[in-house]
């Protein structure tokens, strides 16, 4: 048997697919983060509070009312989509005037406190929560066990972030929400209300941290801090895919994905750093992104 | 003058013997329970901890020697520096007797330090290190219910005669995993087995896939798992998914509370093998005090809470032996009387701090042998004490003679 680079293919084409199944959580999570900075300028910090939230909802529905994973599927992300709404009106949009710092204060401020009630009301060990018996069990695929909960990971990733642009690129509305980004006062001009477009914006790109934490579930612990420990690496990946570009975040998202995941082989104990020293090297080299716009 | 001198005699043995019928100093015994009240072990130390310390009052109905018993608390945050500011201001200006639970090595090693300077009893619960009982020993600190020694050693041997002699590590990159994966891997080999590989995983990873294929294409029988927390959560979870267990290995948590069983979820837990000091469910005593402390809580206690009660009963009886809080004779009066309490039975101190007691080799049970919420363990064998500590002759601990 033939090895690529020291390791047998079998194992190398293992560890790339597992590397696309970690990026599609990172590319979820930061497509929400690109587009909330994108049109609000707002750095979202409370984004990893909002994720655990998906999840801790799904455990809610399932726990209280016996709400099964598709109906969380559906009902998390709008419950939590909702309270961004909310949260945006009530707090975020009294930001917009203010430098970029304020905003990062108040998100960073309320995902503390987010992860403290939730703590306080559930422990910090976190929440018992099955796969679906529709999605349990999995595909020998002859160079590794596929879970097929895993497969689905992949696929409604790919489909929500797919749509996501298409909607944004290739739609109307997604030109109105580009060209307020550019210019809202131009574009309230014509009659649109951009304002209610930005909170059903903010509130959009909630919904999809909490469809990612819905999704998290049943393979990760449901704990208070499982937001906290990711949202670093998802700014690092969208530091690195520029911020604010949308396809950047997707590509980013499942590229780095991959990396760590042939990290995790070539070299375990440095797996967690490794996008951070990408996210250093491209911020020498472009420190726009990978993808961003140039200033 | 004869007068005098009688009178002066009389006095003076007045004052020799009146304070022994009660020696506390400022009429109060304080007990601090120092823990984690947010962090990653909140939930198996915390509040808990309080509670049982509470209880153990109870028991004496709250008065020891005639003077009131009190129970403080704080959060140590797992930082070694607030910590120590916290125990410094309990025992310089809060005249704080002893300190018990003290979650986190590196808090522990401080606190053991401190309160070897200031001449007061520290009883770990929380906390895992060996170095408590080794280098870092102290006349006055005691350590009550775990270290990685006894976790790993008592697993790990079980589990190679049992059958499962061929073993693949998958520990946290740090001192704590590194010193786990070691101590298990040490007994391994030790009990005729062999271990085939090792992946050092970083502390706090979401995603085990990655090293669960590693482990996996491994060939090894039993997946080592040298870590702790949400890190024991998220790779049993995983295994779990990956259908390690029933594609025939068999896992081997290294350190897991029950409090983390909850969490898991039989479905996925099921088949672990574990080493626990104790569990709610062994006799009648154990269960009615658990029962009293899931009322207060809502969940019955981890081994750590057991210990932080085993604890601080033992200390009060220790002063009401002792006669005193003086903390070198409340110390010797620790180290003499045997443990007893509701999860302990003669158990005994040994001469490096050491609580020297059976522990439980335990396995999850399936959900359909499950009884209810928190009926989680089936205990498979009692592990003799002397096989769950480090053996005294190649303690490094000053107080050992050898």
């Amino acid at each position: 048997m033939f090895e690529l680079i020291g390791i047998p293919p079998q194992a190398l084409f293992g560890q790339l697919l597992l590397g696309v199944i970690n990026g599609a959580f990172y590319a979820m999570l930061s497509l929400g983060l690109a587009i909330i900075f994108g049109l609000l300028n707002i750095i979202n910090f409370a984004h990893g509070a909002q994720y655990m939230l998906g999840a801790l909802v799904s455990w809610m529905l399932l726990d209280y009312l016996g709400g099964s994973y598709w109906w969380a599927l559906l009902l998390a992300p709008v419950t939590v989509g909702v309270s961004g709404v909310i949260l945006e009106r009530v707090l975020i949009s009294r930001l917009y005037h203010l430098d970029h710092l304020y905003g990062l204060l108040l998100t960073f401020g309320l995902a503390l406190i987010i992860q403290g009630l939730a703590r306080n009301y559930y422990g910090i060990s976190g929440l018992p929560y099955a796969i679906p018996p529709e999605l349990s069990g999995g595909q020998n695929l002859g160079f590794m066990f596929l879970p097929n909960y895993r497969g689905w990971v992949v696929i409604a990733s790919l489909v929500v972030c797919l749509a996501t642009w298409f909607v944004i690129e290739k739609t109307r509305f997604g030109a109105y929400l580009r060209a307020a980004t550019e210019n809202p006062t131009l574009v309230g001009a014509f009659g649109i209300n951009v304002p209610r477009m930005i909170t059903l914006t903010y509130g959009f790109g909630v919904a999809l941290a909490a469809f990612a934490g819905v999704l998290a579930a049943p393979i990760y612990s449901v704990n208070p801090n499982m937001g906290a420990d990711i949202i670093i690496v998802v700014f690092a990946v969208v530091v690195i895919g520029g911020m604010g570009s949308i396809l950047g975040s997707i590509v980013t998202g499942f590229g780095l994905g991959i990396v760590e995941g042939l990290a995790r082989v070539f070299y375990p104990e440095g797996s967690a750093m490794m996008i951070f020293v990408i996210m250093a090297i491209v911020l020498l080299v472009k420190p726009t992104g990978l993808f961003g716009r140039t200033a | 003058m004869c007068y005098k001198t009688i009178i002066a005699g009389a006095l003076a043995a007045a004052a020799y013997t009146l304070p022994a019928h009660a020696q506390v100093s400022d009429d109060v015994l304080k007990i601090g329970v120092l823990t984690d009240m947010a962090g990653v072990a909140a939930d198996i130390t915390g509040k808990g901890s309080v509670v049982a310390a509470e209880m153990a009052v109870e028991e004496f109905s709250s008065t020891v020697l005639g003077k009131p018993i009190q129970i403080i608390s704080a959060d140590h945050q797992h930082k070694a520096d607030i910590g120590a500011s916290i125990a410094r201001k309990w025992l310089d200006v809060e005249n704080v007797d002893a300190i018990a639970d003290i979650p986190n090595s590196a808090v522990a090693l401080a606190i053991q330090n401190l309160a070897r300077e200031k001449k007061r009893i520290a009883l770990f619960s929380g906390a895992g290190s060996t170095a408590l009982t080794n280098d870092q020993c102290s006349p006055y600190g005691f350590h009550w219910t775990y270290d990685t020694y006894s976790v790993s050693h008592g697993t790990a041997s079980a589990v190679v005669k049992a059958g499962g002699a061929s073993w693949f590590m998958l520990a946290s990159d740090y001192a704590f995993g590194h010193q786990l994966a070691k101590d298990a891997g040490d007994v391994v080999k030790a009990s005729g087995g062999d271990v085939l590989g090792e992946v050092l995983h970083p502390l706090g990873t979401a995603d085990f896939s990655s090293f669960l294929l590693q482990a996996q294409s491994s060939g090894a029988k039993v997946i080592g798992i040298a870590n702790a927390g949400a890190d024991t959560v998220n790779a049993i979870k995983q295994a779990g998914e990956f259908g390690i267990v029933e594609q025939g290995q068999s896992l081997a948590a290294l350190i897991l509370f029950l409090q983390d069983v909850h969490s898991l979820g039989l479905a996925v837990a099921k088949g672990t093998y574990l080493t626990t000091a104790s569990y709610w469910d062994i006799d009648d005593q154990s269960r009615v005090w658990s029962e009293k402390f899931k009322s207060r809580t809502g969940m019955m206690p981890s081994m750590v809470h057991a210990g932080v009660y085993g604890s601080v009963l033992h200390y009060l009886k220790a002063v009401e032996k002792a006669g005193t809080d003086d903390a070198g004779k409340v110390a010797a009066a620790i180290r003499e009387l045997p443990i007893n309490d509701a999860f302990t039975h003669d158990a005994h101190v040994r001469e490096d701090g050491r609580v020297l007691r059976d522990m439980y080799l335990a396995r999850v049970k399936e959900p359909s042998a499950s009884k209810g919420e928190w009926d989680y363990f089936e205990i498979v064998s009692k592990i003799p004490a002397a096989d769950t500590v480090w053996p005294l002759d190649k303690s490094t601990c000053p107080l050992v003679k050898k």
